[in-house]
This record gives structure tokens, sequence and C-alpha cells, in this order.
């Protein structure tokens, strides 16, 4: 389905109940604002949406978010999903880029996650602490990391309660079996908003750009019943390791190559035991607490569970 | 979309005697690339072992190239670690290391059938680390949970197998009833073994002794 049909079938649904228009005739519309006048796909269907909010006689707040459906965070595990979120803004990042107007993190009783609000799409401000209603937001995917976007037709209203926010986060013990690929030095791309990993000095979007280092470790923790893959970022690795970013570098400056800060990584880490405390992201556990467990494990009741047997 | 890799594997925690035992290797799909499992005689399968223990012994045994074995040893037995040209990393850490040392043993289960009939089962490693007794010791402790739990379970299949009045027909432990009829030795062995191995930790003989 083209893209502006996939706009016209939502914004269709949006309105079937309250008047008799085609599926057809919101495409026409869309179709004659992008083609004809080169307005932006998100700016179009601001305008026919604000048309026919007219010619029923409705204001934006009324529609009931059409195709999207009420969700809770912890639910969101698909791309592209128009859905309608109640949260509260848990915090408020820099936005790295001018295209993005707001950036930071929703959390509701299930769960928290990213959200994004684009300049071009002229929201009104939501204040760090808020509970919303954001109706339309549509859900995106990086990596195994869910997102939300709040675009030009999100309605966006404050709601005066308070909001409990879920803790995500997993507490996982075992054994660390493996580091994956993408552990240690690397490099990520410069660009705005883009923190891509670089594979052979290329980004995937951006092409051949001069990288910045930084550190990280991806790895499996097992216990033996389950398998989690782990992430640990720069201060997290720093922590683990002992190796500072800096000394990563003079590592693979006097080397000449960048693996040997991963090699010398793997030899710390593999084998060892640790409790590992923070919040999922998809099939991640983003390693916050990590501990290592070097303490004697208690062999006393189990010995007389075995005995009893 | 990418979510459909493979979900990993995961390493499964069993003492060397039952390891040892694990003769019997399956596949679940006719599918080229499918997963190789070795079957535990307490009722699972494992794609992948944990094993930490002592590295008593390493030698190259390879003819045209180098082929490292290791015997490494827990409370209960030895596993036998084969690292070659395809593992290069592990190898090296069995040329490296001076025995005897903790190592810990990440690998594939694998068998090999001598010329006499016997299968022996070994471990093909992933990776092999140097690590302390505090890890060695909560791998012991870590591996009793874990065959307890297996045997628990293994009863329990076997106490509604043997009741007809329960009415169940259905199996209730695939590799429970798969290890039955594939291997003889009793899983009361493997818990005689669990009970060796924890009395084997020294803070437990200590706590023993003072009560």
């Amino acid at each position: 389905m083209s893209d502006v049909r996939q706009h016209a079938d939502d914004i269709h649904d949006q309105f079937s109940d309250h008047i008799d228009v085609s599926v057809d005739d919101v495409e026409d519309r869309l179709t004659t604002l992008v083609d004809e006048y080169k307005v932006p796909i998100d700016e179009a269907r601001r305008s026919v949406t604000n048309h026919y909010l007219e010619e029923a006689g409705l204001e934006r707040e009324d529609l009931a978010g059409g195709s999207s459906e009420a969700a809770e965070i912890e639910d969101v595990d698909e791309p592209e999903q128009w859905i309608d979120l109640t949260a509260k803004v848990i915090e408020l990042w820099e936005p790295r880029s001018d295209s993005v107007a707001q950036v930071g993190l929703l959390g509701d009783p299930t769960g928290t996650i990213k959200f994004t609000k684009w300049a071009k799409s002229d929201l009104p401000t939501l204040d760090e602490g808020g509970v919303y209603q954001l109706r339309n937001v549509v859900t995106d995917e990086y990596e195994g990391r869910y997102s939300v976007k709040l675009n030009s037709t999100t309605v966006i209203e404050e709601l005066d309660e308070e909001l409990e926010v879920g803790d995500d986060t997993s507490e996982i013990e075992g054994a660390l079996v493996d580091m994956q690929s993408g552990s240690g030095l690397i490099k990520r791309c410069p660009k705005e908003d883009c923190t891509r990993v670089l594979q052979n000095g290329r980004c995937n979007e951006h092409g051949e750009v001069e990288g910045e280092f930084d550190l990280r470790i991806k790895a499996v923790v097992d216990d033996g019943i389950d398998a989690h893959e782990v992430i640990f970022d720069k201060d997290a690795t720093e922590n683990l390791t002992g190796i500072s970013l800096e000394e990563a570098k003079d590592m693979a400056m006097d080397a000449l190559d960048t693996t040997v800060v991963a090699d010398e990584i793997r030899e710390m880490v593999v084998g060892t035991y640790y409790r590992i405390e923070g919040p999922t992201f998809g099939r991640y556990v983003l390693a916050d607490d990590v501990e290592e467990l070097d303490g004697p494990a208690d062999a006393e009741q189990l010995l007389i569970k075995a005995r009893s047997m | 979309m990418s979510q459909a890799e493979l979900t990993r594997e995961v390493a499964r925690r069993v003492f060397a005697s039952e390891f040892n035992d694990s003769t019997y290797t399956f596949k679940e799909s006719d599918d080229e690339r499918a997963p190789n499992y070795a079957l535990l005689p307490t009722g699972d399968r494992a794609n992948r072992v944990f094993a930490v223990g002592t590295l008593t012994e390493t030698e190259d045994v390879g003819e045209d190239s180098e082929y490292w074995r290791g015997r490494v040893v827990d409370p209960t037995g030895t596993f036998f670690v084969y690292a070659g040209q395809y593992q290069p990393e592990a190898a090296s850490v069995l040329r490296d290391t001076e025995p005897p040392a903790y190592v810990s043993v990440v690998g594939k289960p694998r068998t090999f059938e001598t010329e006499d009939g016997t299968v022996n089962v070994s471990v093909r490693p992933e990776t092999i680390s140097i690590v302390d007794e505090a890890t060695r010791d909560r791998w012991v402790v870590e591996t009793a949970e874990r065959t307890l739990d297996r045997i628990e379970e293994f009863e329990t299949w076997q106490d509604e197998q043997e009741a007809p009045e329960s009415g169940s027909t259905a199996p209730t432990n695939e590799y429970a009833q798969m290890a039955r009829e594939r291997y003889d030795s009793p899983v009361e062995n493997y818990r005689r073994d669990v009970i060796q191995a924890l009395e084997s930790l020294e803070n437990v003989e200590d706590a023993e002794a003072t009560a």
C-alpha cells in the first residue's frame, strides 16, 4: 500500500463514524496536496484532517483516535503501530537535532519507552513530571528497542492525575558465557541523532564517516535456564573492567588494532558470575547495576534437600 | 524482521558424571542447520553446556596440526575438552595454561564412537577462561541445584506414569521419557553424585563439623 493510501486509510478510519466519506476522496485530497502542491505528507495529512473536522463540526479532541488503539507501554512490540498512551513524562533529554522539538522517556504502570516529538509537528510542550493522554502516536523500532513518535496528528491532553510508573527493570543472575561481536572499542556515527555503530568505518545510513570512539560490551548472561542478552554501555564497561575509554584508545593505538581491547575485556569477564539489574529494551537488558558474585553460595539447604529426596 | 533470528541455546549445568553418560544425540527437525542436542539422563536436552573445574592436564594430541585435549575435573568426574584449529582461542588457552588451574568452559557436547562401540562424550569449547575458586564453588552449587530440579521433574513424571488411577496418558516430560527409553542408569545415581559434589565443598564440611 502506498504511503498516501495508508494515510488516507487512517484519516478515513478516524472519520468514518462521523461523516460519509470514502477513502478515495481522502486520498484524492492528499494526492492533490502532495503531488501538485508539493506539501510534505505530514502537513497534507494535517490539512486534510482539519478539512474533515470542519465538515463534521468536530474538534480535534473529539476524534477517538480512529485506527489507533489504547495501549500500554509493555505491549509495544511492533513498529508502525498507531496507538494511544496514557503516560507520564519521566525525563526530558537534550534534542540532538533541530528537527526534534522534544525527546525523552515516557512511563506508565507497565514500563517505560522513549518518545520523540518532531519540531514540524507543532505540538504543545510536554513538561517533565506531567501526565498526558497521547492519542495517535506511532511506534518505531531500532535495534530491538522500541520508541514512539509524536506526529502532527497526535492529540495531547494533559491529565490532572498521578500515574504510577512501572518498574520494567530485570534482575538476572548467571554466568557471562559469551561476549558478542561489536564489543570493546567501537566507533559510532557522529551525525546528529544517529549513533549507529560503524562497520569498517561505514555507517549504514550515512556511509563513510569519521567515527567517534565508544566503549561497550554486548554479552550473554546465562543461568542454565534462560540466556539473556545484556548491554554494558561506556560507564558500565569502564566500571566492570577498570579500563577507561582513554586507556582503551591508548591500548588500540599501541597495538595498531582496536580488537586488543575486546580481547582483554573478554578474558576478564567471560566465565564470571554476575548479578545484573537494569531496564529492558526489546531483547536486551541494559546493565545499570552490576555486581560480581564471588561470595560463597549456600550449599547447606541444597544438601539437605538432596539427601531427603 | 530481524527479530526472527534463532534464539540462543541455553548453556546447561551438568556434572561430568552425567555429561559423560549423555551418549545419545538428536535433532528436532530435518533442517540441515537444526541444532544438535545431547540427551541428559536426568531428562533434558543440551545443545550447549557451561562447566567449571580444575584443568589438570593438557596435551597436544594432533598429528598434522595442533589439537589440544584438556582434562577438566569436577567433584564427580572429568570433562574432556578438545580444541583445534577451528577453536583457536580455546586452543591457545589450553596451550598456554599451566595446570592445575580453575577454568570455565562454554561449549557444545560432541560424541565419538570408538572401535569397540563405546560412545565418548566430549566438549567442543567456544570459550575457556581462567577463573577463581569462588567461581568453581558457585558452579558446583548451581549445577547441584539444576540437577536436582531435573531429577525432581523426572520423578514426578515417573510417579504419574506408574499411577494408573491418575488417568493421565500424555507424556508430560518429553525428555524424561526419551531418557528412560535410551538409558539404563537410574537417575538415583545422579542424586548421589549431587550429594557427593556438595559434600566436597569445604565450607559445607566445616559447617557439619561444628554442628
